[in-house]
């Protein structure tokens, strides 16, 4: 061996000079003629450093390179209409809009989906952790949390590990972190036993000026890390390097063991927020870029690919807490709250400063150069030597084989499935609003905090998160995430537009204007044909929902091989509508009863619609058939009535109808209203039907009774289909369905409340 | 003349801003406070806000109580000067030997956030004389070791001298000792409790605007003195 005599390094000199040695490059995920590309781009074989950094960065986690031939389809079908708001899209770290007085509003949504199985706590937790620094990254203050989650059957002794876990790692870092929990999703399903899905959500805000991107511009200027140490941990496949390099002992317990799960230190991004947001307002960052996935290997080729020129990086000013780290696992790691700012050469003492009022570690470990290459030296040797953007940006690019799965159409052919008759009605409600899907969140979503900061004007149960953005004028935003993995498993482009649907109702029933979308499309192995139809067609019906609605995609993540053996979860396209309220003082509360004397109205048209509804499921187990019919025109006309129901003071409370339909829609609005109501039922369709299908665009709304004319009268002018459905009775504290059957409110409340603190207590 | 309350923010506090808010609505200026400065920047009042202050590692307000600023703090309280101690800062103020006993784990074990209703006790300390003895407020509670513990004969002194201030109703939320919310100090000026009434300023943004009454009442008490 003729390496750097002093630690083995693989430099670039040794590199050129030993071309046959062979690399651990399957090991580290990359095919051959992947591990071929890369020393054609270089000429010669890459160092250890360098194999590391493409293996993370081609990574399909990286690189989407399985999922970018479809993804482009947003781009292409995205007007310039939809475009008008948005001041940052795809492929920077968050999607930003405007909305309006000056406001830029950033929000993502990302997965942390298999570090969560191994580790509920510290993959949960991380996922937190992750997604804010992306949030940060833009130049946002980050504001509010979500939480999309997803779990095997409730009552599996598995789901007894990972569910208490995932919840207490993303309370225990939103919490420590300052950050409120505003809302998200819990859903179980026996397709997500060995595959729990942690999709973590962030908004954050700044002033339209404030908007820093991520790139590295400006020879001369210095690159700073600055926020937590760099250590072994996350460091995952990388390890095969060091022990080729190391000619370690892998018998012994060493250094190597380390868990491949990240641990996150929720204080240390408390303090890093604070220090960002003091960086920002002093103006001295240049651009700035958070650490995630792929360490340090993303953070410098993406910054020097987004710039202007090369970079320089020396890896020995890099602060370790680890001793003997080679260059390879110092650029691999994963340590988690740690940024990357460009800072010109003048501020870099202001820089610093700051660092030290918030006791923040910061290091110069390099400058921007005019060389158009990303130099790594490592004790004055030059470990990496390569063009950026082909580590961050041209990575491999697969066109996957898709084929429509051949069980699809016998999956479509609906079940005749037994119904109940009326005189079963009155359990079926109460074991419905008890059903591990449809029951209260509230055990999970009272371990998070959602007062922090003071601005949180809707939160779970809610039909959407709202938060206040501006306390002078009471401008805020709406947020919801949704999907039913049912229904896109029936049909995954209907499905995906369902997700949209109901995201798109659920921000528009608080009376705020649906903007724009974020994704998280989770799903099973792209080496499937069947995983990757569903895939395309998901992507497909996303699309071309947002191009039907006018509002944009700005943004989203892709999580793939989310599957047990052979078997993958229900296609998952998570789906994040923002919508903008000008005055959070008017927005639409869910639960019945703010106001005396209201009347219940039903808007939307209710068909015989079960295919993938949480009745076949809970009382047949049975999934077939075809979901809901998806009118997205209908579903804009509802917006626009809530908006202006909202804006002329018409409406004092509105419920969606989701999953379970109008039984569970009724037993919600009661109970988070803690208000009682008298509802009827129409005499012409089965009772059953009425209650319990899942026909979309429809609404529960409150009216006081002075605004029910004018706002019938509007119905009526705008071709809304509507029925009067009830009335909100406040002295009842019960529940009455009409020819059907009357709950007290205790008893819907039991059943509705019972059901997760009895499993997971 | 215009009272200045004081906010302490220490690495890691969160509800800094929302105390300030909450002593600007009762009409006080909010002064912000440094944990790196022994220096009170002449308020006449001091909140210590929630969070977790330096990660709550070791324990709960254990580091802070060293901070600095808490120096000063501790000076002034003998003086008189109103204090309140929001949550991690209730931590604190045990911690710092302010106000007797200490707070552990919830006894269920996770983080609770919920809004919970309060008795008010006591209507005579720097912080509660807005309120009516007896009277019930809704104020909402975030913390994961929010269970008060106190030595027997601590406990007997406390409810001997009527230094409980507030007290949990409708089921205690964390297994604290005689259902204790919130305490006070033997003159009635420093105030302790878990709850945040700084969330709770506004039904916009809290379950109620029950809170503003401990901030009015430091007001009433500055002028008076």
């Amino acid at each position: 061996m003729t390496a750097n005599k002093a630690d083995n390094t693989d430099t670039v000199k040794h590199a050129e000079a030993t071309p046959e040695t062979a690399q651990p490059y399957r090991e580290l995920g990359l095919k051959d003629d992947e591990y071929q590309r890369i020393r054609e781009i270089l000429g010669r074989r890459p160092t250890d450093a360098e194999l590391a950094m493409y293996s993370v960065m081609w990574s399909e986690h990286c690189s989407y390179k399985s999922s970018k031939v479809h993804l482009s389809y947003f781009g292409k079908t995205t007007t310039e209409q939809m475009r008008s708001k948005m001041l940052a899209g795809i492929g920077e770290n968050a999607g930003v809009v405007d909305i309006g007085d000056g406001w830029a509003v950033t929000f993502k949504v990302e997965s942390h989906n298999h570090p969560s199985y191994v580790e509920p706590y510290q993959g949960a937790a991380t996922g937190v952790g992750g997604i804010v620094r992306d949030i940060m990254a833009m130049g946002a203050r980050p504001l509010a949390v979500m939480d999309s989650l997803r779990f095997g059957p409730a009552d599996a002794p598995d789901t007894r590990r990972v569910l208490p876990g995932v919840v207490a790692g993303v309370g225990g870092y939103g919490n420590c972190l300052g950050l409120p929990n505003i809302g998200g999703e819990v859903v179980f399903d026996s397709t997500y036993l060995g595959n729990p899905l942690v999709n973590a959500l962030c908004v954050g805000a700044m002033r339209v000026e404030d908007l820093h991107l991520a790139h590295a511009s400006g020879t001369g200027n210095k690159i700073i890390l600055f926020g937590a140490r760099t250590g072994l941990d996350g460091i995952g496949g990388v390890s095969v390097l060091a022990s080729d390099t190391f000619s370690g002992d892998e018998t012994t317990a060493g250094r190597k063991k380390l868990p491949s799960v990240q641990v996150g230190d929720p204080f240390m991004e408390k303090v890093l927020i604070e220090c960002c947001l003091e960086l920002f307002r002093e103006g001295i960052v240049v651009g700035i870029q958070d650490l995630g996935g792929a360490g340090l290997s993303c953070a410098t080729s993406e910054l020097a690919s987004a710039g202007d020129g090369g970079m320089h990086v020396n890896l020995d000013r890099v602060p370790l807490r680890a001793k003997g780290m080679t260059p390879a696992e110092i650029l691999s790691s994963e340590s988690q709250e740690r940024m990357c700012a460009v800072v010109k050469p003048s501020d870099v003492d202001a820089f610093m400063r700051v660092c030290a009022k918030w006791d923040v570690t910061a290091t110069e470990i390099g400058e921007v150069t005019e060389t158009g290459r990303l130099v790594i030296t490592w004790h004055d040797e030059v470990v990496v030597d390569v063009p950026p953007r082909t580590v961050a940006h041209e990575g491999p690019v697969y066109n996957r084989p898709v084929a429509r799965p051949a069980e699809q159409d016998s999956l479509q052919q609906p079940i005749e499935l037994p119904r109940p008759s009326t005189s079963d009605l009155r359990d079926l409600v109460l074991r419905m609003a008890g059903s591990h899907n449809l029951s209260s969140r509230g055990w999970v979503t009272d371990q998070y905090d959602r007062y922090v900061r003071g601005g949180t004007v809707l939160s779970q149960p809610s039909d959407s998160g709202m938060i206040r953005i501006d306390e002078e004028s009471g401008r805020g935003v709406a947020l919801s995430v949704d999907c039913n993995g049912r229904y896109c498993k029936l049909d995954p482009y209907t499905g995906a537009q369902l997700a949209l649907a109901e995201a798109y109702r659920n921000v528009a029933v608080s009376g705020a204007t649906p903007v724009a979308v974020t994704n998280c499309l989770n799903f099973g192995s792209p080496e499937d044909p069947g995983v990757m139809w569903q895939f395309e067609q998901a992507v497909r019906g996303l699309a071309d929902g947002c191009v039907e609605l006018g509002i944009p995609v700005t943004g989203g993540n892709v999580s793939f091989y989310n599957q047990t053996g052979s078997t993958a979860i229900l296609p998952t396209p998570v789906v994040g509508v923002l919508g903008v309220i000008d005055d959070v003082r008017r927005r639409i509360p869910t639960g019945i009863g703010a106001e005396a004397g209201e009347t219940l109205l039903l808007l939307g048209t209710t068909s015989d619609e079960f295919g993938g509804s949480e009745w076949a499921h809970v009382v047949h187990g049975s999934l077939s058939g075809l979901p809901p019919k998806v009118d997205l025109a209908h579903e804009m006309l509802l917006a626009e009535i809530l908006r202006a129901g909202s804006r002329d003071g018409m409406v004092s409370a509105a419920h969606d109808l989701a999953e379970g339909g109008l039984a569970q829609a009724i037993v919600e609005a009661c109970l988070i209203g803690q208000t009682g109501a008298r509802i009827f039922l129409d005499s012409e369709q089965d009772p059953f039907v009425q209650l319990f299908s899942e026909s979309t665009g429809r609404v529960i709304v409150a009216v006081p009774r002075t605004e029910e004319l004018r706002f019938t009268d509007m119905l009526t002018a705008r071709s809304m289909p509507w029925r009067k459905l009830g009335v909100v009775d406040p002295e009842s504290k019960a529940l009455e369905i009409q020819d059907v059957a009357t709950f007290a409110l205790e008893e819907l409340a039991n059943a509705w409340q019972g059901t997760l603190p009895a499993l997971f207590h | 003349m215009t009272a200045k309350i004081g906010v302490i923010t220490f690495p890691g506090t969160l509800d800094d801003q929302d105390a300030a808010r909450a002593a600007k609505y009762a009409g006080a200026e909010a002064v912000p406070l440094w944990h790196a400065d022994a220096d009170l920047r002449g308020v006449d009042a001091v909140i210590v806000p929630g969070g977790f202050s330096y990660g709550d590692y070791l324990r709960c307000g254990a580091i802070a109580r060293f901070a600095p600023v808490m120096g000063p703090v501790i000076e002034a309280a003998a003086k008189g000067m109103p204090i309140l101690g929001i949550c991690n800062g209730f931590q604190i103020l045990c911690e710092a030997g302010l106000l007797p006993g200490a707070l552990v784990r919830n006894h269920e074990l996770h983080f609770v956030c919920r809004d919970q209703w309060l008795k008010v006790e006591n209507t005579s300390t720097a912080w509660s004389t807005r309120y009516d003895k007896g009277a019930e407020i809704l104020v909402p509670l975030k913390s994961g070791e929010g269970g008060y513990v106190a030595e027997r004969d601590t406990l007997a002194e406390l409810e001997g001298e009527g230094r409980v201030v507030f007290r949990y109703v409708g089921g205690n939320p964390n297994g604290s000792l005689n259902d204790i919310a919130g305490i006070t100090d033997a003159r009635g000026r420093v105030v302790g409790l878990m709850p945040h009434p700084e969330h709770a300023i506004d039904a916009l943004t809290g379950p109620s605007d029950d809170g503003l009454g401990m901030f009015f009442s430091a007001i009433d008490a500055l002028v008076k003195a």
